[in-house]
């Protein structure tokens, strides 16, 4: 037992090192990004775990070796020492700047992300309505603007162009949801009785998952949508089409 | 009392002694019969006790409820065999997505409110409070016992949710609103969340007078020389962790009752106009509220409840960790210090549990930054407990095995923080798996680890009685392991997106590939769950068989092994005089390697 506790310590950081390295081979890591600001989220992520690492390594080894050396003599007295101010300080000052560079690091980050004077000026526009347990989507058709009488409206699909800035206004009929999509890195709450903006640049075309991210209900396992990023040429051929599709069925309706 | 004194509060102390541990007032235990020793008692200790089980009880019932939820993610919608038929009989078996929810919602709500914070302020706070600062009781003795009997009042409450129509409560532990106010949303938000309310309201207070009651003690009820900076680590701890409550718990409360009026009498403090709940929409008088509303108050004590399930825990360790180690604790200001600041930061961090709810650009980069600071009077004390051991003369006792693997454990849930307290990366990770992951090593690999090395250190004082310790070690070893390979891998789950909360991560095409690992955490989940029994026969033979313990088993140097084992009503048989800090350890502490904090008053 005397050895093996400083072993087990030594065995748990192996074991969390082992674990952590082979996740990614394993596909058990992060979804290939898709947004433009996945990157330096991505890159934030891995510089803090690089902290993580380096932080939890020191303080296994210290603690196996204190452990290990301490359970295995047994002879004569510890030395009573009540403490130390200038190692106090020390690993205060460690600690602190280490905690301090991580929070500057993610400023500029957050900052596009989240504030309003980030918001692209244009950009194609969206609305997102979410109810239980289902997400609607209204695009703005042919001419660019929501809320007009050619905006196209979608169930569990979004469509949006690649390349370019995208800005969502989420809303929520009943309660509160959350608009995530993992490829993406992006997750921002609906929250009923306010509307609420997003905005992104998908890189490349593709079919992302829409998770919602927010107890919503019984059925918020299933809250699942899409969203469909098309090339440009694509996404105008999509806009061209929604708006015959609807002149046809228009014409149709007032026969 | 204006200054302070341990002199007796209603009860009269047994005169100085020489007699061997036990003489004191035990025997007159058995005088009073069982229902006036166990059940109608004001002595601070049979009250720890009442504390001790019940909250182990929600403790092992939050625990089963965790094995239904493992199951469910493990194999969604599949027939559970044994106990399927007996709980989940009306569904053919199988766990239905409602109460699916239930049962997440309960879970979190059993361990938080009835588990852990009972456990540590209710059990430890009323056993050892008065012991380690040298008095014979609590400052209000009946005060206490009414706070353990409205504790169970509450505890009543939740579980009657149960048995309701519509069933318990589904909106999760965090209860947000709309969600839970509108009975229309889920089948849980009828009188299943009526019942959840009341129940932490009635919680609210109870907890507001056993903290009320810790506070004072310790203000009030020192035992002659002992100075604020001679009170042990554990004393500090809950005294600190007490005062958060006092400070933060009384917003919950009234956001609780907000919330109950949103519900019973129709007002709208948490709900919006114009909303559509399953097509109809809800009746509510002058709806014009904010959902976001019960988020801050909802995490203004919640968040601080976090602190004052591990403040109190850090304290056992710092204790535990000393003694088996035979040394003093390393820098004893700066983890005083340390201790008064992560509460006082405690209190300005819980907007980063609302990063992604539309909380403002501004508010959230104020709330990461006090959020980072809070890390660092963690991560001293880190430092310090690695300090503390070293070049120490280890005992590996049971106790100090699991006080190891907390501070370990205590580690990766702190560092796994770092992720969630950068606002872009939580962005990403929060409502994930790795919250999850993140909050389990807080509490599970540091909290109840920290309660299993207290149990190993202190049951022998309220029992009299040593527990094995060969068996004690196995059920550490076992739990260590199990506990990693259950949540370890949830920090994977989280970083590939998978979200909490869910029941059936395969409806997404993203979580497909992560179905062996949820099966593995399930398969861990149901071992550590089952290696528990060796502590339940660890404790129930130590009852029945286990080796009388002397007054002082671990040579340690705090006032409680100075009092008889199992201290009589009164606690100490001699009047005790402190002369020395709480730490006295090592080659400096005189004859032999300790030096009791105590001697006898002449």
């Amino acid at each position: 037992m005397r050895h093996l506790a400083g072993l087990l310590v030594l065995a748990l950081l192996a074991a969390v090192v082992a674990w952590f390295a082979l996740s990614p081979q394993l596909g058990w890591w992060l979804p290939a990004p898709a947004s433009t600001i996945a990157h330096p989220i991505d890159a934030l992520f891995d510089g803090i775990t690089v902290v993580i690492a380096i932080g939890f390594a020191l303080v296994m080894m210290l603690l196996a070796w204190a452990v290990w050396r301490g359970a295995r003599v047994q002879s004569g007295r510890a030395r009573t020492s009540h403490g130390h101010l200038g190692l106090e300080l020390l690993w205060s000052g460690a600690i602190g700047a280490v905690l301090v560079g991580i929070a500057y690091a993610q400023l500029p980050t957050w900052a596009a992300l989240r504030d309003p004077n980030a918001m692209p000026k244009d950009g194609t526009t969206a609305n997102v309505i979410a109810h239980q347990w289902a997400w609607r989507f209204e695009h703005p058709g042919a001419d660019g603007q929501l809320g007009t009488v050619d905006d196209v409206e979608t169930a569990s699909e979004l469509v949006v162009p690649a390349g370019e800035p995208v800005l969502l206004t989420l809303r929520s009929r009943d309660v509160i949801h959350s608009f995530f999509v993992p490829e993406m890195r992006i997750k921002q709450d609906v929250v009923p009785g306010r509307a609420t903006p997003l905005w992104f640049t998908i890189e490349r075309p593709g079919t992302y998952e829409v998770v919602c991210a927010e107890l919503c209900g019984f059925g918020h396992y299933a809250m699942a949508g899409r969203v469909r990023a098309l090339a440009r040429p694509e996404y105008d051929a999509w806009v061209a089409e929604t708006a015959r599709a609807r002149n046809t069925s228009g014409a149709e309706d007032a026969r | 009392m204006s200054a302070p004194t341990n002199e007796p509060v209603g009860c009269a102390m047994s005169a100085p002694t020489n007699e061997p541990a036990g003489r004191a007032l035990s025997d007159h235990h058995a005088q009073r019969g069982f229902l006036r020793t166990w059940i109608i008692t004001v002595d601070h200790k049979v009250i720890g006790i009442q504390y001790l089980v019940a909250s182990s009880a929600m403790l092992l019932f939050g625990g089963l409820l965790a094995m239904a939820i493992r199951w469910q993610l493990a194999w969604p919608w599949t027939e559970m065999p044994i106990v399927g038929q007996l709980v989940f009989g009306e569904s053919g078996r199988v766990i239905s997505p409602a109460a699916y929810t239930a049962l997440f919602t309960m879970h979190g709500t059993a361990m938080v409110f009835f588990a852990i914070l009972p456990l540590l302020t209710g059990a430890f706070g009323n056993y050892l409070v008065p012991l380690l600062v040298g008095a014979p009781d609590m400052a209000f003795p009946r005060l206490n016992s009414a706070s353990f009997w409205i504790f169970l009042a509450a505890m009543g409450l939740f579980l009657a949710g149960f048995f309701v129509e519509g069933g318990a409560a589904d909106s999760g532990w965090t209860a947000y609103p709309p969600l839970a106010t509108l009975p229309s949303a889920a089948p849980g938000s009828g009188a299943g969340q009526t019942l959840w309310l009341l129940a932490i309201v009635v919680l609210g207070v109870s907890s507001v007078l056993n903290s009320l009651n810790a506070v004072v003690t310790v203000v009030k009820m020192r035992a002659p020389g002992m100075t604020w900076m001679r009170l042990p680590l554990t004393v500090w701890g809950l005294l600190v962790a007490s005062a958060l409550q006092l400070a933060a718990l009384p917003v919950l409360t009234a956001g609780g009752v907000l919330q109950l009026s949103d519900r019973i009498v129709g007002t709208a403090f948490y709900t919006p106009a114009g909303l559509l709940v399953n097509s109809v929409a809800p009746e509510v008088a002058g709806a014009g509220g904010s959902p976001l509303l019960w988020q801050h108050l909802f995490w203004f004590y919640s968040h601080p409840a976090v602190y004052v399930m591990v403040l109190p825990a850090m304290g056992f360790v710092s204790d535990i960790l000393s003694v088996n180690a035979r040394k003093p604790v390393f820098g004893y200001k700066p983890m005083v210090w340390a201790i008064g600041s992560i509460a006082g930061l405690g209190l300005i961090v819980w907007g980063h549990h609302m990063f992604t709810s539309g909380l403002g650009f501004e508010m959230g980069r104020a709330f990461m930054l006090s959020t980072m600071l809070i890390a660092l009077p963690s991560a001293v004390k880190t430092f310090n407990w690695i300090a503390t051991i070293w070049g120490g003369r280890i005992r590996l006792t049971a106790a100090m095995c699991f006080a190891l693997g907390f501070v370990a454990l205590f580690v990766i849930g702190g560092l796994s923080g770092l992720w969630l307290a950068a606002t872009p990366v939580d962005v990403y990770l929060h409502d994930t798996y790795l919250v999850v992951a993140h909050f389990h090593y807080i509490v599970f690999g540091g909290t109840v680890l920290a309660v299993f090395a207290a149990l190993h250190h202190w049951l022998p004082k309220m029992t009299g009685r040593a527990l094995n310790e060969t068996l004690g070690r196995w059920h550490f070893l076992g739990t260590f392991v199990a506990l990693n390979c259950v949540f370890l891998p949830m920090h994977q789950l989280g970083i590939a997106g998978m979200i909490r909360r869910t029941a059936d991560p395969s409806v997404y095409r993203l979580y497909e590939h992560l179905a062996p690992l949820n099966r593995f955490v399930t398969w861990s989940a149901f071992v550590l769950a089952a290696w528990q029994l060796l502590f339940v026969v660890n404790v129930l033979w130590s009852l029945r068989s286990g080796t009388r313990v002397g007054r002082n088993p671990w040579e340690a140097t705090t006032l409680e092994w100075d009092a008889p084992s199992p201290p009589g009503h009164g606690n100490f048989d001699r009047d005790l005089v402190v002369d020395c800090g709480p730490y006295e350890y090592g080659d400096a502490a005189g004859a032999r390697d300790f030096r009791p904090q105590a001697r006898a008053r002449t």
